[in-house]
């Protein structure tokens, strides 16, 4: 018969073990979505429980569907975030005319920092936040900025982990525009 | 009189801001800095010495203690920033409280571990030699004995 204290001690070792390993596995980001769009598939863009960003009232992704929307995650601390707006700041009022926008996701931010930020950029399409980074965790989103390119019908057609250049936007992102 | 109620003047000017000052700051950077976790780096605040984001947070955290705000005061603000993740040990709701019990759970079983296998040892030990402690005396020996004792008994 099996003693009791080395069974109760190898139960215990399986046990913490477990723990780490729940610990590490749930904190690495997902790729289910890139996973997709290489297949090309176009999977739905995962629902996202937002809030704007000056009032802090709630907003969802699926407030926008009908229109193309370019969801850009970002922070005021994140250095290619600030290079990145001016291009995102043209797009969006090049996209808002043809039923498109840019939409900012500030996220693990200082409020008071990020509204400067959309200040000293003059940046003007919507901005909404995610607090403690949670929301956006369904996108996979491990690093910033991150880009996700939304049709009409509320699919995700394209991604970009780290920031996007006019080439990215011109391919990706004009196309969409024509379509209705 | 003249140059006594001057002086009383700047007595009264002077006292609040010498009082101000002796209650303000009512914390320091490097004491909040170790109770608050920088939430992109996944570490402390205090070991995330190079990382932006670290270092906005404790430019805020600065700015905070420049206020006056006591320790407590500045760690919910950071809080309604970014969140419970933002403290070093989070709060004891939810899977959180994994945290608060796993070690309480090791200290037990470590415990109960250490006194078991003491109380097994002292059983066998008792299993080994039934009975007295010490070898019972042969006849003479323990007739002697009492005898020795009787002698100095008073």
């Amino acid at each position: 018969m099996v003693s009791p204290l080395p069974l109760a001690v190898g139960v215990a070792v399986i046990a913490l073990v477990a723990l780490l390993v729940y610990g590490v596995s749930s904190t690495g980001p997902s790729r289910t979505l890139d996973g997709q769009l290489a297949r090309g598939q176009k999977p739905a863009a995962p629902a996202l429980d937002l809030t704007t960003l000056d009032t802090g009232a709630k907003r969802s992704l699926a407030d926008y569907k009908g229109k193309v929307v370019l969801l850009n995650v970002w922070a005021s601390w994140c250095v290619p975030c600030r290079e990145e707006s001016p291009l995102l700041q043209r797009w969006h009022q090049r996209m808002e005319p043809q039923g498109g926008t840019v939409l900012g996701v500030d996220t693990l931010d200082i409020k008071g920092d990020a509204l400067d930020f959309i200040k000293k950029y003059k940046l003007t399409y919507p901005q909404l936040n995610d607090r403690e980074g949670t929301s956006i965790k369904r996108l996979g989103t491990a690093q910033y900025p991150e880009t996700f390119l939304i049709d009409r019908q509320g699919r995700v057609v394209a991604l970009q982990r780290g920031p996007v250049d006019d080439a990215w936007m011109k391919q990706h992102v004009a196309p969409l525009l024509q379509q209705s | 009189v003249k140059r006594v109620c001057l002086t009383a003047l700047l007595l009264l000017l002077i006292a609040p801001a010498a009082s101000l000052a002796a209650a303000c700051p009512k914390t320091s950077l490097a004491d909040v800095e170790d109770e608050v976790m920088c939430p992109v780096c996944g570490v402390p605040l205090g070991l995330a010495t190079e990382a932006p984001q670290a270092n906005r947070e404790r430019a805020f955290i600065q700015r905070e203690v420049e206020a006056c705000k006591s320790k407590q005061q500045i760690k919910n603000e950071l809080v309604a920033q970014f969140g419970d993740r933002v403290l070093a040990l989070p709060p004891q709701k939810g899977f959180n409280f994994v945290a608060y019990l796993v070690p309480a759970l090791v200290v037990l079983g470590g415990v109960a571990a250490v006194t078991a296998v003491a109380l097994r040892r002292r059983r066998r030990s008792d299993e080994r030699s039934p009975g007295a402690s010490t070898p019972a005396l042969a006849g003479d020996d323990a007739a002697r004995l009492e005898a020795d004792l009787e002698r100095y008994d008073l």
